[in-house]
């Protein structure tokens, strides 16, 4: 174990996946920088978040590819290579960006293996960066992932520590289904223990991030360390609470959640999404449908509004969901009669 | 040159307007009190200025993420822009928009964009707009270098060809497509020659010189408004900043950036060019310098002072109804 980045992490890898196989390619948006470029060698950049840095000094530009600013490009340039046998993992820089690429993702990546028979195979990784908290405005801040959990044939994977970074990022890069990929941007300096070695962790398994007996919080990514600080000022109160990251939202370990349900009979999902068709309003029809019996308060879904990510300091703090609600929610269901 | 005093005072104006709003960002960053990402147009002033002051408040006009000095060209007000930066409640879009989203559809400024190839299309959909009016009014996109390789604008270049509408791209050429060299990124001789193969009619000229970008657009321009199609002008230029603030730019020559600040900023070639022809005296110039400086100064004022969005308003806007 070494204490890493979620941002080294993530980077460890890449470094990993491309030394055990060659035909992990990385693509994207500077994700060397420099190349082609008269006044300065290549390498300086390493994606604008920092995480491709230094793969091309060990795998070369043939395998870390600059591509131009065309998203539907390098998502279906990434779908092509991918059935041709290559395992690319392109980066498209603000999950925004999606808007762009959607057809190569949605009618193409995802569809290969269903429309032809299980006779194909397209295990590309698509990166990218999502969420509010850096006042980047609507096209620059979203949380898409809903959008893609939506499309069957398409997995999901959104890590909330380093080691999950790590561990997830090597499970997708040898998956043979396309994977979206989503990096909090308020995520990546955060600290914590990294395994050194080969280090995978299966999709579709939940981490229980602590444990309790009155409430039941499910997030993901950023959302999971808020819950973690509502958690604390709970317990204060004498309430404790389950909180369960799924880590990957396609496929999703509706075992996990459905069992601490069961066990605390209140439900809290987190998520920095609007409300509408979202995976809060998934988590919640799940627990509705699966464990009704066992409920003892309404589900509470702490969301954003239905509006785009505004720009504005004041109002992004109040789209993004706090801990303060996440509190009040989970007292509230634990004070329901 | 043959332009008339006041519209020299006012190109003038506009340029140095443009210069001193970024200049000032450029410091406030640096403290703070500007949220967000933020890209510097400063060193491109004379493509926004050459190319809107050929348009009135009928035209429309699409930008990028670079988009301030479109903004202030187009006759955007320049107070309720920086209102905007600082994200206060009265700025240009309330506070929700920012750097990236500065527009106003009363003076055709159809918004600046956080996806660098996304206003081709709709400047597009203005010119079909227009055509249909039958007034006479254009659309033209600004665009920069990395922007001409996405898709939507090569669809959007076709469209404007088959249907024949007064659609005009622009593209600066500031030679970097973010942190990559343009070369790399565009693998034909140049962006004006691969519009070319779209049918439309295209031209290269020098961005640094104000009149030369004035000249060839009033050409341009004209044709359009007479019904000739589209067209499309790639304008040589630089940026004076990075990509976005706190770029370091370790992708330039050593000493690009000086020779670009000593010999290609549009400013002093413009204010060189009309005081040796005895247009504008440096007494003319200094007093548009203190009329720019007291807006510029104004504007810092009345958004410092200016109230921040209610936490409440992050629904509002949404829909026009509900």
């Amino acid at each position: 174990m070494t204490e890493k980045t979620y941002r080294e992490a993530l980077t460890d890898a890449l470094f990993h996946e491309m030394r055990r196989d060659e035909n992990v390619i990385v693509m994207g948006e500077d994700v060397v920088g420099g190349t082609g470029s008269p006044h300065a060698e290549p390498g300086f950049v390493g994606g604008v978040f920092g995480v491709t840095g230094g793969l091309h000094a060990e795998f070369g530009l043939d395998r870390c590819i600059d591509m131009p600013i065309s998203e539907a490009g390098i998502a279906g340039t990434a779908a092509g290579a991918a059935l041709a046998g290559k395992r690319p993992v392109a980066e498209i820089m603000f999950c925004d960006f999606i808007g762009l690429c959607l057809d190569q993702l949605m009618n193409q990546a995802a569809k290969f293996r269903y429309m032809f028979g299980g006779k194909a195979t397209c295990p590309m990784v698509l990166r990218t960066t999502y969420g509010a908290g850096m006042n980047a405005a609507s096209q620059h801040s979203q949380s898409l992932h809903p959008l893609v959990t939506a499309i069957p044939g398409l997995k999901v994977a959104m890590p909330s520590t380093p080691a999950d970074a790590k561990g997830l990022l090597a499970t997708a890069i040898r998956d043979d289904d396309p994977v979206i990929f989503f990096e909090h941007k308020t995520l990546y300096t955060i600290s914590g223990d990294v395994p050194d070695d080969e280090y995978l962790v299966p999709f579709g398994k939940a981490r229980i991030v602590s444990e309790g007996n009155d409430c039941t919080l499910v997030a993901t990514g950023r959302m999971v360390s808020f819950c973690e600080n509502a958690a604390q000022a709970l317990a204060e109160d004498g309430i404790t609470c389950d909180i369960i990251d799924p880590r990957t939202t396609s496929p999703l370990d509706e075992d996990a959640i459905l069992d601490s349900v069961e066990k605390t009979g209140r439900l809290v999902v987190v998520d920095e999404t609007p409300p509408r068709c979202s995976f809060a309003a998934d988590i919640a029809a799940l627990a509705a449908g699966e464990v009704f019996s066992s409920l003892k308060a309404p589900v509470r879904q702490i969301t954003g509004p239905h509006s785009p990510v505004p720009f504005a300091k004041e109002l992004e703090g109040e789209f993004v969901p706090s801990p303060t609600k996440i509190r009040d929610a989970v007292s509230e269901v634990v004070n329901f009669k | 040159m043959q332009l008339p005093r006041e519209e020299l005072e006012q190109a003038y104006k506009q340029m140095k307007t443009i210069r001193e709003f970024e200049e000032h960002l450029h410091r406030e960053i640096m403290t703070g009190s500007i949220p967000g990402f933020t890209h510097l147009y400063a060193g491109q002033e004379a493509v926004a200025v050459g190319v809107c002051e050929n348009l009135t408040e009928a035209d429309y006009i699409t930008s990028t993420h670079r988009g301030h000095g479109h903004c202030i060209a187009k006759g955007c007000d320049v107070i309720g822009m920086m209102k905007e930066l600082y994200g206060k409640a009265d700025g240009l879009c309330k506070g929700k928009g920012g750097s990236m989203h500065v527009a106003d559809m009363d003076v055709g400024m159809l918004g600046a964009n956080g996806i660098v190839g996304g206003g081709p299309p709709l400047a597009t959909g203005a010119a079909l707009a227009a055509k249909l009016d039958g007034k006479g009014s254009v659309a033209v996109s600004f665009g920069g270098d990395g922007s001409c390789n996405q898709g939507p604008v090569f669809e959007s270049m076709n469209i404007a060809a088959i249907l024949k509408l007064p659609s005009i791209f622009v593209y600066e050429n500031n030679r970097y497509s973010e942190h990559t060299h343009c070369d790399y990124v565009i693998a034909s001789e140049s962006i004006a020659s691969r519009v070319e193969g779209f049918g439309i009619h295209t031209v290269k000229a020098n961005g640094f010189d104000f009149f030369e970008v004035h000249e060839v657009m009033k050409e341009l321009i004209e044709k359009a408004r007479n019904g000739e199609g589209p067209c499309a002008v790639e304008f040589e230029t630089t940026r004076f900043y990075g990509h976005f603030e706190g770029d370091p730019q370790n992708y330039r020559a050593p000493d690009e950036l000086k020779n670009d600040r000593e010999n290609n900023d549009c400013i002093t070639i413009f204010k060189e060019k009309v005081t040796e022809a005895g247009l504008l005296s440096d007494d003319d110039i200094a007093k548009l310098d203190e009329e720019v400086n007291s807006l510029i100064e104004e504007s810092v004022d009345q958004a410092k002072k200016s109230p921040l969005p209610k936490p409440e308003d992050v629904t509002k806007d949404v829909y026009v109804s509900y």
